[in-house]
């Protein structure tokens, strides 16, 4: 996994010297092999990435929209049943660790390791209590009856239950988002202990920084859909 | 361009062993040019299993009634042509084989941006290619047609989830795929090759890439959500609990049109790099031929409404979603004409990549041709859901895609084992495949119009004689592929050695040794002049 999220997140360019390589190095007359290190591509690779990324999240907010034009009265009415407070709080949560992710890139930059990686824990530690949030919110409609293919949710008007199932999907799919980011930041934090990802090439903690404001990004849209339309 | 040395100082070619050799050195490597033949035994064993079961169910519509399996089976047949044919066949073949082997060689350089996501994106392929196998065991083979459509999808007791969840992980495989060529072709051309300076099949590529990124996250999500629908029950495509089985359609459609267009792309890109190789000139409207790609893949983004202009929508749709149909003509016109002007006072030379690529500009201008039929909404009314429909996306997807697959084989083969083809087998196989095809899948346009339904497993007497010969076509065909296929592997083991240029080809490629060196070029790699200068020749 490890190796799949640096390989996606930057550090272009042909693997150290494998044998491949160094047997045409050794015959001498290749020009010797120096894997090169593109910054600009590995950044476009990345935002190539998140645009395929955003357009995944397009789908459902396609969805959305058909069924809110389809069942106005229904969305509003469903929507009552959601926490405004745990959502407005998770937002909050949300957007802390993506300022905490900010400083962790400028950090690394100024070679700043120490307070690099202690915003990096930060982040973490934010998206952590975004989870934890997260789970109590689903528990409580859980509850309630309220789950995905639940008794309760057939027998509510025909629209609410496209709510609620949207509701599941949507914030289950950032939800595993979340988690994936939090790997990768484990990840690049574990890299940026030993030392392999520092001031002078840190593109893949701006990569994973990238990724992580996508996140972010994407809860905001989330809010407004989900918790402010009653 | 290269400086190449004496031959006994050549670096060793990347089919030489490496590290002790072995599957591992193949299935772990990040050679790009590794990575190609990966997929292409990847895609020949599918091929030739979809093949198989198109085979069948020929041998199956040969007389009406029941010959050889009932209609259940019938339906998984079908279903399961489709779904390996389309995603595990003929969206990876060209990408997959010839895009990887060929993009970095054509643009000098010495691998693609990201040589271990590419490898990657080969594993997710296989994983995805296991998925789908699985799904053949237990529960019974999915009956839904490689659409999916539902709510028959959510409804059918077939083993549904899994070969969905395939598609899904294949879709995966396919943007990592489109997202290291984009960066690829940014960032890699050698010093020297502007935009309009690189090869039409990197053109090619290049829009091809952009529809994957752009049109596969879609059907990504609706494919989740049907296995969500599936396994949750949330509703979304159910019209019992409020859903829509048309929003299913255009969220399917909206990657899936897209798609024919990742299939045919790059297809049309290797017939502008066999043109002007064997006609021995420049390529003709090299720029309109370049920007026309981009054009079919923006407007192509924007046309999947035609598949469903029986399924309920707006009038005011059906005729934009028409009108924008009609405009993909126009690009994919300027392509044929410029090849066409390009044979015009070439010095042209017959060898079997030249006959294949001849073949594609023919068969394809049928399915382009019937697809203007299908776009046109009071025609598309008649023939929708008939073997029509089948037969003209044979014509653009086999006809187009699969021959053109077959022309870049053929072209590139002495460049990617370093030998010589078999001239004289070759031809026979082209041969054999243009009549079989032919008599494979015009009748299906004539009965399509006549009135016979797709996927219907029996048929009125009356469809019998053109049934009958379109099942004696599938046989010639067949004859014809397998003697193609057994004819390159064997020109691949013993042909005589190709030497670095056998076709006379301009492009970069053609500068180095075959089988190309590991890093793929004996020194550095400049370009100062257009891609297809033959010299002489204006």
């Amino acid at each position: 996994m490890s190796r799949f999220l640096q390989r996606l997140l930057g550090l272009s360019g042909p693997q150290p010297p494998h044998s491949a390589h160094g047997l045409a190095a050794e015959a001498g007359t290749a020009p010797t092999h120096v894997p090169h290190k593109d910054y600009e591509g590995a950044k476009t690779g990345m935002w190539l990435f998140l645009f395929t990324e955003l357009l995944l999240f397009g789908g459902l907010f396609l969805v959305y929209a058909v069924y809110r034009q389809m069942y106005t009265h229904e969305f509003h009415a469903a929507a009552r049943e959601l926490s405004r407070v745990l959502g407005v709080a998770n937002t909050f949560v949300l957007l802390t660790s993506s300022l905490t992710m900010v400083l962790s890139v400028t950090a690394l930059q100024r070679g700043d390791r120490r307070s690099a990686l202690n915003t990096l824990f930060w982040t973490l530690f934010l998206a952590g209590a975004f989870l934890v949030i997260k789970a109590f919110e689903w528990g409580v409609k859980f509850s309630h009856g309220l789950y995905p293919g639940s008794e309760q949710l057939r027998e509510l008007p025909l629209g609410e239950g496209l709510f609620f199932g949207l509701y599941f999907v949507m914030t289950g799919l950032h939800g595993f988002h979340v988690i994936v980011g939090m790997i990768l930041l484990a990840v690049v934090a574990r890299r940026v202990q030993d030392g392999r990802v520092h001031s002078g090439d840190f593109v893949l903690l701006e990569n994973a920084g990238l990724y992580w404001h996508l996140v972010d990004l994407i809860w905001i849209f989330l809010l407004p859909l989900f918790y402010l339309t009653n | 361009m290269s400086d190449t040395p004496g031959m006994a100082a050549l670096p060793r070619s990347y089919l030489d062993p490496t590290g002790g050799g072995g599957l591992k050195s193949w299935i772990f490597s990040t050679d790009h040019k590794r990575v190609g033949l990966l997929y292409l035994c990847g895609i020949t064993f599918f091929f030739l299993v979809a093949m198989l079961l198109g085979l069948t169910m020929r041998a199956e519509l040969l007389a009406p009634g029941q010959q050889l399996v009932s209609p259940r089976v019938y339906n998984s047949l079908f279903t399961l042509h489709g779904v390996i044919m389309i995603f595990l066949f003929i969206i990876p073949a060209i990408p997959g084989v010839l895009g990887n082997f060929m993009l970095p060689l054509q643009l000098g350089a010495e691998d693609v941006a990201f040589p271990r996501l590419n490898l990657l994106s080969w594993w997710v392929y296989m994983a995805g290619a296991v998925l789908a196998l699985l799904s053949l065991f237990g529960g019974g083979v999915m009956d839904t047609g490689w659409t999916f459509y539902a709510p028959y999808s959510i409804r059918s007791g077939s083993n549904v989830s899994l070969a969905v969840l395939a598609a899904f992980v294949l879709g995966f495989s396919s943007i990592l795929t489109g997202l290291n060529f984009i960066t690829t072709i940014h960032r890699m051309r050698a010093p020297g090759m502007s935009f309009f300076r690189m090869p039409l099949f990197v053109w090619g590529l290049y829009a091809t890439s952009w529809i994957q990124v752009i049109a596969t996250p879609v059907v990504g999500i609706t494919l989740l959500l049907v296995v969500l629908e599936r396994m949750l029950g949330i509703g979304f495509f159910d019209p019992a609990r409020g859903g829509d089985p048309i929003l299913y359609q255009h969220l399917f459609w909206i990657y899936s049109h897209p798609a024919v267009y990742v299939m045919i792309l790059p297809g049309m890109g290797i017939i502008s790099e066999i043109l002007p190789t064997f006609a021995r000139r420049t390529i003709f409207g090299y720029k309109a031929i370049a920007l026309s790609s981009m054009a079919i893949a923006a407007v192509g983004y924007l046309v999947w409404g035609h598949h469903m202009f029986t399924a309920g929508m707006s009038d005011l749709s059906r005729v934009i979603f028409s009108l924008l149909t009609f405009l993909v003509a126009i690009p994919t016109g300027i392509k044929i004409f410029n090849w066409v002007a390009t044979l015009y006072k070439g010095s042209i030379q017959l060898d079997s990549p030249m006959l294949w690529a001849m073949g594609f500009i023919f068969l394809f201008s049928i399915g382009g041709l019937t697809g203007l039929v299908n776009g046109a909404l009071s025609t598309d009314i008649h023939v929708h859901d008939t073997a029509f429909i089948v037969g003209h996306f044979h014509y653009t997807m086999f006809g187009g895609a699969g021959i053109a697959l077959f022309a870049g084989m053929h072209y590139w083969l002495p460049k990617i084992f370093g030998r010589r083809l078999f001239e004289k087998p070759a031809k026979w196989a082209f041969a054999l495949v243009m009549v079989g095809f032919n008599t494979l899948y015009f009748p299906m346009l004539v009965m399509g119009i006549q009135g016979m339904p797709r996927r219907y497993h029996d048929y009125l007497p009356e469809f019998q004689p053109m049934h009958a010969l379109s099942t004696v076509g599938s046989w010639i065909i067949a004859t014809g592929i397998l003697l193609m296929i057994w004819n390159l592997w064997r020109s691949a083991r013993h042909g005589e050695p190709a030497g670095d240029n056998p076709w006379g080809g301009t492009t970069l490629e053609w500068q180095t040794t075959s089988p190309p060196p590991t890093l793929n070029f004996h020194g550095h790699v400049t370009v100062t002049k257009d891609p297809y200068d033959h010299g002489g020749h204006a």
